[in-house]
């Protein structure tokens, strides 16, 4: 569709030009919808917190509440923007940039079903890798450029943390990636055809369970929540942060957990394809249904893990964060590498060949 | 992709060596509660084992393996017994000074074994690579060792200024490979060396490459105009430290300086020879003249280490195989001379104040006749004084060097030991006939060490009168070699 | 100029700048930052030479990890930048003349004069499949194995030299250090004890009462 486009549009424009504008379209094409997935999953969270503490949740604004993040939004941008007077102006009004810019870039590798991708590339994973490791910027620039002890003690716990969990993060992917043998995102899912016991999910089990673990604490979720920590540094990285300037954050923090979703789906849970596969007779009768939905629902279900985990466990002491981290998961994962190794090397399992 | 698997047999050495050290470091946290001593013992059986499998598997061929990164030859195996041998005597003085002085842990001997290793890596290292990671695995767990005693504001110091400027002279040294890797595209010693004799090379760049190589070794050894760090290092270390930094790194340095300039580069050795002429002049004045005005023995020691550097680089200039030869002796004597002139100050640094000055060694003929004259012997090695082994070392590299026609070179060389023979020959003076403040006979640390210094420098007296049998042995290595 | 021409200007002049900036400006913390910056454009300049494995890893590796624990440790840091900046003005000019020099020298020899298009003729483009990730990694396990591994063995020697260096274990009495196995292990019987105590009878309350 957007090669049709290009090929149009350079009809009568600049090559360059023309590339540039798809490029445009493509990114907003991407970027709309996920804008738009944040700021109702804000509403979920508030409605499925709500319901599992026997409340209603917002219920006002609209049939039922559904307008709720409408209004949120509304009244984010027309608040006031508080520039702290011992502030670092400049990085203080970067920050939330850095926070989002890496949120958002992410997303342009990731397929939403077969071809279905803004860009193709051979190195997928890594790309996510990387750009996810520089959100922590964001964080860490607002936290020191506040001049404020709360924010400075939430930029600190969020580096250290961000840090601990990405090499664990990193060596559950290693794994998917010695299975697929393979980077590319598009191809990793092409692996796990064949059926809901063909997905990474069954071989890989502990990585499935520590990549998600480190995906929580990457995106700075409940119960590993601790540089916002409203308990013990009031909000942590973005104390002094109003308006529009203190949403983007949000805008980030949700994005970043979309992403994560995206990725476990495709990484684990077989992306686009359909859980019947290889079932005989529910595998015609649900063939109509395209990718999108079924990677739609499978991250659906894990951003109601995000929101469940969030209602249901308490916050982790920072240093007990910290052995998970390192104690617990690093080793962990490196094992598994090895076990799979072997498992590759004697080819052992339905899994591997 | 046809892949072979590598030849591991000539590394078994080197394999070994990382396993067992491996094996010490995981040991060291679960003994080190119960059995202070086991890491040290495990740390010497660990080199026996090394230094077994090294004589077990002697080679005189040139065996590369590893796709070319690495090399064995007689060279390196002599290097590497060296190495071992004088390893071993290191562990034994410092085991004793740490417990006197009350530090350290059992990650010195663990650091110490990962030093070595790195040093074994840099002897049979073929390619640039290899060579660099080998220098850094040994320079990174020097820094470290100094540090070590953390509650020592000067060894602190020492270490960050060894680290500072050795990452500098990393700098320059890696700088230098990439020109002469831009130049050649190549990176083993052989293929550099067939490149460079085509003629074909663009000569400006490798002779630049050739400059920032030499002075990242110079810096390395520790060479005039690079030796700013050597006096502070070797003086703010802990003795036990600086034993381990004045002796077998210079081993390791020798074969860093033969597999880059002879084997890498013998086709440009009139770019390298004029270089190691300005840095051996320079070294041999420094090295003799500064140290003159030293109080501290590890001061005085480090400046002469630079003279010696100087010394050793003589035989490089000759640019004959005889020359590399007279080197690599002077070099292993230099290692072992070393061994105990600082093993000396921990041998009689009893309780936690350092025996390390001058005036400390005042009258210690009556205070400890037997000791005094090893140290003597020491000294007179060191200066050159006939019938020591330190003579012959001198001896032969100026011979060398003469032979290939550096006469004033040898002029210098003979000058400046004579003047260096003058702060030599004050140590013995002191330890003669100066008068002591206090008279109490002073007693060794304990017997071990004692006996080893007496034992090591016996020898030093020993090969001095029967050298032909050590010499021939570093002949016939550089000869078996090339 | 070629668009990919015009990228490599780009971020060739941003990495220049950034790095320009980070020796001038006097914030250690915002140092770190055009350091930051310098590492991303660079990165920007290596998938631009096609070694996209080489600049992802450059971001995931410096940018996402070393420079923000580098960044964590300069925010704590309270450098006296006074003393720092003493000797500054002092030592510009000669420290301009030898970066001039060091500079022009750099030009004359491997600049383009010696490695041009001329002496070096431009590569030919990778084909569209290739994958950089198996280029590199198939040399790094089979040619370069020996320095593989010693690579690792020199992180290894990092990791000890800074663990040996930093660690300073506290005796228990100064600190109180949370044994999760032994809190995981517990029983109720090491916590609890049921103890059977005969009744309290209290005779003389008793007396009191038939007084009154």
């Amino acid at each position: 569709m957007f090669n049709a486009l290009q090929n149009w549009l350079s009809s009568f424009l600049y090559d360059w030009l023309a590339i540039l504008i798809t490029l445009l379209l493509q990114a907003v094409a991407v970027i709309l919808p996920v804008m738009l997935a944040v700021a109702w999953l804000t509403f979920a969270e508030r409605k499925v917190i709500g319901y599992m503490q026997v409340r209603m949740g917002p219920n006002r604004v609209g049939p039922a509440g559904w307008l709720q993040p409408i209004a949120d939004a509304l009244k984010l941008i027309m608040k006031e923007i508080v520039l702290p007077a011992q502030s670092n102006i400049y990085l203080f009004v970067i920050a939330p940039v850095l926070a989002i810019a890496p949120a958002v870039a992410a997303w342009a590798v990731i397929p939403f079903d077969d071809g279905v991708v803004v860009a193709d590339i051979d190195a997928g994973v890594l790309y996510v890798l990387s750009v996810a490791s520089i959100a922590v910027y964001g964080i860490v620039v607002s936290g020191w450029a506040s001049n404020s002890k709360y924010a400075f003690l939430g930029a600190l716990r969020a580096s250290a943390q961000k840090i601990s969990y990405e090499i664990a993060m990193g060596f559950a992917l290693v794994t998917v990636l010695m299975v697929a043998d393979t980077m590319n995102l598009t191809k990793i899912v092409e692996h796990q055809q064949g059926g809901f016991w063909h997905w990474y999910w069954i071989p890989l089990l502990p990585m499935f369970v520590v990549y998600f673990i480190s995906g929580l604490a990457e995106t700075n979720r409940a119960p590993f929540d601790v540089a916002e920590g409203e308990s013990e540094i009031v909000a942590g990285f973005h104390v002094e942060y109003s308006g529009m300037a203190f949403a983007v954050f949000f805008l980030a923090e949700y994005a970043m957990m979309i992403l994560i979703s995206f990725m476990t789906a495709i990484m684990f849970m077989g992306g686009w394809l359909s859980p019947f596969e290889g079932i005989p007779g529910l595998e015609t009768l649900f063939a109509w249904v395209p990718g999108i939905v079924w990677i739609s629902l499978k991250v659906a279900f894990l951003l109601f893990l995000f929101l469940w985990f969030r209602a249901t466990f308490p916050r982790y002491r920072y240093d007990q964060i910290m052995r998970l981290g390192w104690k617990v998961l690093i080793p962990l994962t490196i094992v598994w590498v090895f076990v799979v190794g072997l498992m590759q090397y004697f080819k052992l399992g339905p899994w591997f060949n | 992709m046809n892949f072979v698997i590598p030849n591991f047999a000539p590394a078994i050495p080197e394999i070994a060596l990382l396993i067992l050290a491996s094996v010490v470091l995981i040991g060291d946290t679960i003994w080190s509660k119960r059995c202070q001593n086991a890491t040290y013992y495990a740390t010497q059986l660990s080199l026996i084992i090394v230094g077994w499998l090294i004589v077990d598997s002697f080679t005189v061929h040139q065996i590369v393996t590893f796709d070319g990164s690495f090399v064995r030859d007689t060279l390196s195996d002599v290097l590497k017994i060296f190495t071992v041998l004088i390893a071993l005597g290191i562990f034994l003085f410092a085991r004793t000074s740490m417990q006197e002085k009350k530090y350290g842990s059992g990650e010195f001997y663990v650091l110490g074994l990962f030093a070595i290793l790195g040093m074994f890596v840099m002897i049979s290292a073929y390619n640039l690579i290899t060579l660099y990671l080998g220098l850094e695995i040994m320079s990174l767990s020097l820094y470290a060792i100094i540090a070590l005693h953390r509650n020592s504001g000067v060894a602190v110091e020492a270490a960050s200024k060894y680290f500072v400027l050795g990452a500098l002279a990393t700098g320059m040294l890696l700088y230098g490979f990439s020109m002469i890797y831009g130049a050649t595209g190549e990176i083993n010693f052989d293929k550099i060396a067939a490149v460079i004799a085509t003629g074909q090379v663009d000569h400006t760049v490798l002779a630049f490459g050739v400059v920032f190589v030499v002075i990242g070794l110079i810096f390395k050894m520790g060479g005039a105009p690079f030796h700013m760090w050597v006096p502070d290092v070797y003086h703010g270390a802990p003795t036990a430290v600086t034993l381990f930094l004045g002796t077998i790194p210079k081993i390791a340095a020798f074969a860093m300086v033969y597999r880059l300039m002879v084997e890498a580069m013998p086709g440009l050795l009139k770019d390298w020879q004029q270089l190691l002429i300005i840095v051996t002049v320079l070294s041999l004045i420094v090295g003799s003249i500064v140290a003159i005005a030293q109080d501290n023995l590890k001061r005085m020691l480090a400046y002469s280490g630079i003279g010696h550097v100087g010394f050793i680089l003589l035989g490089f200039i000759a640019g004959t195989f005889d020359g590399f030869a007279s080197a690599m002796y002077y070099v292993l004597v230099y290692a072992i001379t070393g061994l105990v002139g600082f093993g000396m100050m921990i041998v009689l640094g009893k309780g936690r104040q350092e025996f390390d000055r001058i005036d400390d060694f005042k009258g210690l003929n009556a205070r400890n006749p037997w000791l005094a004259l090893m140290m003597l012997f020491a000294m007179f090695s060191m200066a050159g004084v006939p019938p020591f082994i330190g003579f012959f070392a001198k001896l032969m590299v100026i011979e060398e060097v003469v032979k290939a026609g550096f006469v004033w070179l040898a002029v210098v060389a003979v000058i400046t030991a004579v003047i260096s023979a003058f702060y030599y020959l004050r140590v013995v003076k002191v330890m003669y006939f100066d008068v002591p403040e206090d008279t109490t006979p002073i007693k060794a640390v304990n017997r071990t060490t004692q006996w080893t210094a007496s034992f090591v420098a016996i020898a030093l007296l020993v090969f001095g009168l029967i050298p032909s049998g050590f010499i021939n042995l570093c002949y016939n290595a550089v000869a078996l070699t090339h | 100029m070629t668009f990919e021409t015009f990228i490599f200007y780009l971020l060739g002049f941003i990495a220049a700048a950034s790095g320009l900036m980070m020796i001038t400006v006097k914030n250690p913390v915002k140092a770190a930052l055009w350091l930051v910056l310098a590492f991303i454009a660079t990165a920007g300049l290596w998938i631009l030479a096609q070694a996209e494995f080489l600049g992802l890893v450059l971001i995931l590796v410096y940018v996402g990890a070393v420079m923000v624990l580098f960044l964590f440790v300069v925010m704590m840091l309270d450098i006296n930048l006074v003393v720092l900046k003493e000797g500054f003005t002092r030592y510009l000019p000669i420290g301009a003349v030898a970066a001039l020099a060091t500079f022009a020298l750099i030009y004359m020899v491997v600049g383009p004069d010696r490695f041009g298009l001329q002496a070096f003729p431009a590569p030919t483009p990778l084909p569209a499949d290739a994958s950089n990730t198996k280029m590199i990694a198939v040399p790094l396990y089979t040619t370069h194995v020996y320095a593989f591994i010693l690579a690792a063995v020199l992180l290894l020697v990092g990791i000890v030299a800074a663990i040996s260096l930093t660690l300073r274990r506290r005796p228990p009495k100064e600190v109180q250090y949370q044994d999760i196995d032994a809190q995981v292990k517990v029983q109720a019987k090491d916590r609890f004890e049921m103890i059977k105590m005969a009744p309290v009878v209290e005779p003389e309350i008793k007396k009191e009462e038939k007084e009154e």
